[in-house]
């Protein structure tokens, strides 16, 4: 079998043996999702919302966690577990580079972020009639562009921190003020403006406003699609360059 | 041949010399150990010979190529030290994924049979004794079916049979052909396996020989250890020209000497029908060459000061 296809199934197989970490990134957004629909003032067309419901406004914000609870929480610390215990600089003994774990581990985050996401739209949508998003390839671009985004910023942490502890630790301390931007406690029609034009300049923030605009059928504000861009691209190459395999 | 060659190997970290001028050369076929106190400069040397560490100086050619050529990468298998897995990877799962990683792999079941891991197959790594563990690493030394196989601190955390066991086993693989590059603090096992040992002290090399070459090297000398039947005259035995010295420790005496000791002793107590009881010999072994050898480096070094 291909060497990448098999190192990203091992890596599903080892995901699948975290329970913890499986139920937060793939169950809670759905969960999330369900409790708060199950609320009845939820379900009413809110004036201050434009008519829109607050579920309808939950739906995109439990897309912005899913990524970060892979992005900055479940990938660094993974990644930096696997330098600390020397697993990278094992694998550079073998004719598989390290750069393929990494590859991998970021390949399955993807694919669990996707599945995530797709039990968030499918519930939200038959539960509680929240509609697919409109223009879905502009609303799938936005969502990979958030999440790769998001999960630079989860790699450049891993290169920087000297251990998988220490990756948990910032990843959780970066989670509460970036999810405050995507919404998660009071969404951005809630948000003062002040606080949505600092939240444009981080990648939860921008990246909530390219997915509730894709969702709503119109074009991502430029400066939200740029921000993600300079994230992907600042933190990328960062991450790159300090990446130490062990 | 020479299959792997060290030309005056020098790896700095910041002001730490770890390898100063480190030379030898393993020969196709053979188990070479590499034996020194702890941080002498024995993991860098061979880290850098796995291609995971670029020489600050010197030369380090291995299979004809330089060691960073990644062609290297399969036909040498790696045991490194401190060097894990993730926790809930099974044995098998660990054996099957680094099979992938090769051309022409080694039956991972047979290797994890002669190993004797093949009961653990099913177990995840983070439950695993820390000589199962091992036991694993080099498994996936093996695994790619390598020419070369460098072997960090290959027993260490092994138990004295599975020590054993796995003794016959690098026996058995370096019968296959493979050359062993071996790194050791155990004499016990460099003295069994090895055909030629380096000794590295301060990050050089300060004896290369076969283990009974570098005991001859450091030391004829012998000691006998007997209970007298009745008390004996120092004089007796200090007069023979092979003896050098006697020590006694309560009942029991000691004789150091040298050259045929034993035959000059036994005849004097013979002569004075005195019965040595619980007589026992002590030739140096690889642990007292081990400690002349590093001890007189550390003289060296200090008298320079």
């Amino acid at each position: 079998m291909n060497v990448f296809v098999k190192m990203v199934s091992s890596e599903l197989k080892l995901s699948l043996r975290e329970p913890l970490l499986l139920f937060f990134s793939f169950a809670f957004p759905t969960i999330l999702i369900v409790i708060l629909g199950s609320i009845p003032s939820f379900r009413e067309p809110s004036e201050e919302y434009g008519g829109l419901r607050t579920i309808d406004l939950y739906v995109p914000i439990a897309l912005a966690l899913i990524q970060a609870m892979l992005g900055l929480q479940s990938t660094p610390q993974v990644l930096a577990t696997y330098r600390e215990k020397g697993i990278l600089r094992r694998l550079a003994t073998t004719p598989a580079h390290p750069m393929a774990l990494l590859g991998a581990q970021l390949v399955m985050s993807l694919l669990t972020a996707v599945a995530s996401a797709a039990l968030v739209l499918i519930v939200g949508r038959f539960a509680f009639d929240v509609p697919f998003p409109r223009y879905f390839l502009l609303f799938t671009l936005c969502f990979m562009l958030s999440a790769a985004a998001v999960f630079s910023v989860g790699i450049f942490l891993a290169a920087v921190v000297p251990s998988g502890k220490a990756a948990a630790g910032i990843g959780g301390l970066l989670f509460f003020p970036l999810m405050f931007f995507a919404g998660l406690w009071v969404p951005r029609q809630n948000l003062p403006d002040v606080l949505n034009r600092i939240g444009d300049f981080t990648p939860l923030g921008a990246g909530q406003r390219a997915i509730q605009e894709a969702a709503a059928g119109t074009w991502p504000a430029a400066i939200a699609v740029a921000v993600l861009v300079g994230y992907v691209v600042v933190f990328g190459l960062a991450a790159a360059k300090l990446f130490r395999w062990e | 041949m020479a299959i792997i060659e060290v030309t005056n190997f020098r790896k700095v970290y910041g002001s730490t010399v770890a390898a100063d001028d480190v030379t030898f050369s393993v020969e196709e076929g053979e188990i070479f150990g590499i034996l020194g106190p702890n941080g002498a400069g024995k993991s860098t040397t061979v880290e850098a010979i796995a291609g995971l560490r670029k020489p600050d100086g010197g030369k380090i050619v291995v299979l004809g190529r330089d060691p960073g050529d990644p062609s290297l990468r399969k036909e040498v298998g790696v045991q490194l030290q401190e060097s894990e897995l993730p926790e809930k990877m099974t044995v098998r799962e660990a054996l099957e994924l680094f099979s992938t990683f090769y051309p022409k792999p080694a039956d991972w079941r047979q290797l994890a049979a002669e190993l004797g891991i093949d009961a653990k197959l099913n177990a995840r790594f983070g439950k695993l004794s820390g000589g199962q563990k091992q036991r694993l690493s080099i498994a996936l030394a093996l695994i790619g079916d390598p020419e070369i196989a460098i072997l960090d601190e290959l027993t260490t955390g092994l138990d004295p049979s599975a020590r054993r066991d796995t003794w016959d086993l690098i026996e058995s693989v370096r019968n296959r052909g493979v050359t062993v590059l071996l790194v050791t603090h155990f004499m016990e096992e460099a003295e069994r396996l090895c055909d030629r040992i380096a000794v590295i002290d301060r990050g050089r090399v300060v004896a290369l020989d076969t283990p009974q070459g570098l005991i001859a090297q450091v030391s004829t000398e012998q000691r006998i250890r007997f209970r007298p039947s009745e008390p004996l005259d120092d004089a007796l035995l200090t007069g023979l020209a092979e003896v050098r010295e006697v020590r006694h420790h309560g009942p029991t005496v000691e004789v150091i000497g040298v050259g045929d000791v034993l035959q000059a002793v036994t005849s004097v107590l013979a002569v004075n029908n005195i019965i040595a009881a619980e007589l026992r010999v002590e030739q140096a072994n690889l642990d007292d060459a081990f400690v002349q050898l590093t001890d007189r480096k550390l003289a060296a070094n200090g008298s320079d000061n």
